[in-house]
This record gives C-alpha cells, sequence and structure tokens, in this order.
C-alpha cells in the first residue's frame, strides 16, 4: 500500500472549462453575468427589465437554464433578444461544459453582456463557474430577510445582491434593514440594489451600475 | 441531487491519480469538505458506492474531513468562526473582512496498492 498526494480540486475540470469561457467571452468583450437565486425570485424579470432600461445603450444576449421546458426563453425570445435554452434534465445547477456548448450558438460579437440564468437553486449553482465575470443573487422579498444567513455559501461568494419585489414589503413580513444588516456582514464588499421588477423602481440604478462593468469589457 | 456531478468528478480525480501512480487498486481516498460548500457527505457516499462498481476505487474508503466556516474581522484581525445569524466579530462586532476557511473541496490524497 502508499500514500499517493493528489492534492487537485474535486471541481477542476468545471474549473478550466470556465477558464476557457471566461477567455472567449473576453476576445469578444462580452461581459458574462451568472444569475442565481430560487425559483420564482425573478431572475427572467430582472433580465427583461434590465434589458427594456438600456434600451439598446448595451446588447444583451441570454442563457436560459432550466430543469425543463422553453417557457423563459420565449419570452426573452419575443424581446428580439438572442437566447440559448438549456434544459438540465434534472440537474440543479449549470456546469461551465453545458455553457461553452450555448456559447458556440450565440452571436457573440453582437453581444456586451451575457446573462446567464441559472437553474433556480441557492445552494450548488454557486460551487460551478462558468465563466462569468459578475455573480449574481436575486433574492426576493417574500423569501424573508434571513435568506443570507441561511444560505451562506452563495450570499458571501456573490458580487452583487438584487432584492427584488420590493414594492411587496408593506403586506408582507420583511425587514429591509435587517436583510442590509444581513448581506453587510456577510460579504460587506457585496453591492446591493433594491428593485422591483413590476414597478420598475430601482431597476434604473442598477442598470447603470452593470452597464459600467460593460464598458470597461 | 447536485452530488451526482460532484462524485463523478471526484471518481474522476481519483481514478486518473490512480493510474498515473500505476495502481490496480484504491483503498483510500481522503477528501475534504468546506461547510460553505453545502455538499452533504451521505450522498456522496451513496453515489460514490454506485459510480465506483467496476472501477479500481470500487470498495474503497472514503474519508471525509470537513473544515468549518472561519472569517477574519476587517476590524481587529481576529479569527472566528461565524455563530448562527450572527456573521458579525464576537470580540469587536466588527464586519468580516475575508473568508479564510469554508470553501475548500479538494482529494488532499489516494492510498492506492
Amino acid at each position: 500500500m502508499r500514500k499517493v498526494e493528489v492534492i487537485t480540486q474535486v471541481l477542476n475540470a468545471n474549473d478550466l472549462t470556465a477558464r476557457e469561457n471566461r477567455a472567449l467571452l473576453k476576445d469578444h468583450h462580452v461581459l458574462g453575468v451568472n444569475l442565481m437565486a430560487s425559483p420564482g425570485a425573478g431572475k427572467t424579470s430582472l433580465i427583461l427589465q434590465t434589458a427594456q432600461t438600456w434600451a439598446g445603450r448595451y446588447r444583451v444576449g441570454v442563457i436560459e437554464g432550466d430543469v425543463a421546458s422553453r417557457i423563459d426563453a420565449d419570452r426573452v425570445a419575443s424581446r428580439d433578444i438572442p437566447v440559448v435554452q438549456i434544459n438540465t434534465g434534472g440537474e440543479c445547477h449549470l456546469e461551465a461544459l453545458t455553457v461553452q456548448r450555448a456559447l458556440k450558438t450565440l452571436p457573440l460579437d453582437e453581444i456586451d453582456i451575457l446573462f446567464i440564468e441559472n437553474v433556480g437553486n441557492l445552494i450548488c449553482p454557486v460551487q460551478f463557474q462558468l465563466g462569468e465575470e459578475v455573480r449574481v443573487v436575486v433574492a426576493s422579498v417574500p423569501e424573508g430577510d434571513d435568506k443570507p444567513y441561511k444560505y451562506p455559501g452563495i450570499f458571501t461568494a456573490v458580487h452583487v445582491v438584487v432584492l427584488n419585489k420590493i414594492d411587496l414589503a408593506p403586506y408582507v413580513d420583511f425587514g429591509l434593514d435587517a436583510m442590509r444588516q444581513g448581506v453587510s456582514s456577510l460579504n460587506p464588499g457585496a453591492e446591493l440594489f433594491e428593485v422591483s421588477c413590476r414597478t420598475g423602481e430601482g431597476v434604473a440604478k442598477w442598470a447603470k451600475w452593470l452597464g459600467s462593468l460593460a464598458r470597461s469589457q | 441531487m447536485h452530488e451526482l456531478s460532484v462524485t463523478e468528478q471526484l471518481l474522476d480525480v481519483t481514478l486518473e491519480h490512480a493510474e498515473n501512480a500505476m495502481a490496480s487498486r484504491v483503498l483510500r481516498i481522503d477528501l475534504v469538505i468546506g461547510d460553505l460548500t453545502g455538499f452533504m457527505e451521505e450522498s456522496i457516499r451513496f453515489y460514490f458506492d454506485i459510480l465506483s462498481e467496476g472501477t479500481k476505487a470500487q470498495n474503497a474508503l472514503l474519508k471525509i474531513a470537513r473544515v468549518p466556516v472561519r472569517a477574519r474581522c476587517g476590524e481587529c484581525r481576529t479569527e472566528f468562526t461565524p455563530g448562527e445569524g450572527n456573521w458579525r466579530c464576537p470580540l469587536c462586532q466588527g464586519p468580516l473582512k475575508e473568508i479564510i476557511n469554508g470553501r475548500e473541496f479538494y482529494v488532499e490524497s489516494i492510498e492506492v496498492e
């Protein structure tokens, strides 16, 4: 019997593919944005509202990750935004390899900002780099203000928290200050944007911030 | 559910290193998992038994070391393990500056013959 030192990341293969994706996006001056959230937090709505706010100032592309269906991709395509739907068939997150296949079918030279909408799930998507520059978690008011503490893995790993559905705050038990404190204690460097995709409140500020990152690509 | 694809990759890493070492069998795998990853030990073991069948790693002992979350305070530089529902520094109540441990997910070593 002999001992063999390994010291290798289990997700090494995924990380390497993610690095290739990042290089490909950089070559085409595309800003990759990995949007993660629980199901129903408003990822697709945020993409559509953001694109509408930009009104053509930045060209948007979308990769939609879902377990099944083309519902989200159809919503995006109806706005004349290039979109690829990935159906994971049960897997609860996107991986770099499936994103790589999708990238090959997108007109990358005609895209400034690529939203990669992950499968709705707050646990595993964050473990799988896809090649993105910006990691975003979309939280929503009805989910509660304690989500950062309950899902520290994702809330500590993102660059941005977008809190959606703030128009619902008066109708549910949600402490805005508690949420702000949760985000700032777990991830003091993270940006926090409070928006409502339904009323449009706060979307312009977020869109401006994200757009400024695209310009530097 | 996500442990399925993760365990596939664990097995790939293990078998690749066993191959490189020209081993005929893997007896033990030392895996390190940080608490922030959310990976479940039981699920990994469950999938490992199924996936490793018929490979050199069949019946290998899977030793898993868990690493608790450790953070460093941005104010007083103390290292601490965050409490439930409170991630402030226990000494000075300052915000954390960085996470030192908790994201680990790697194979440390394998024992082969």
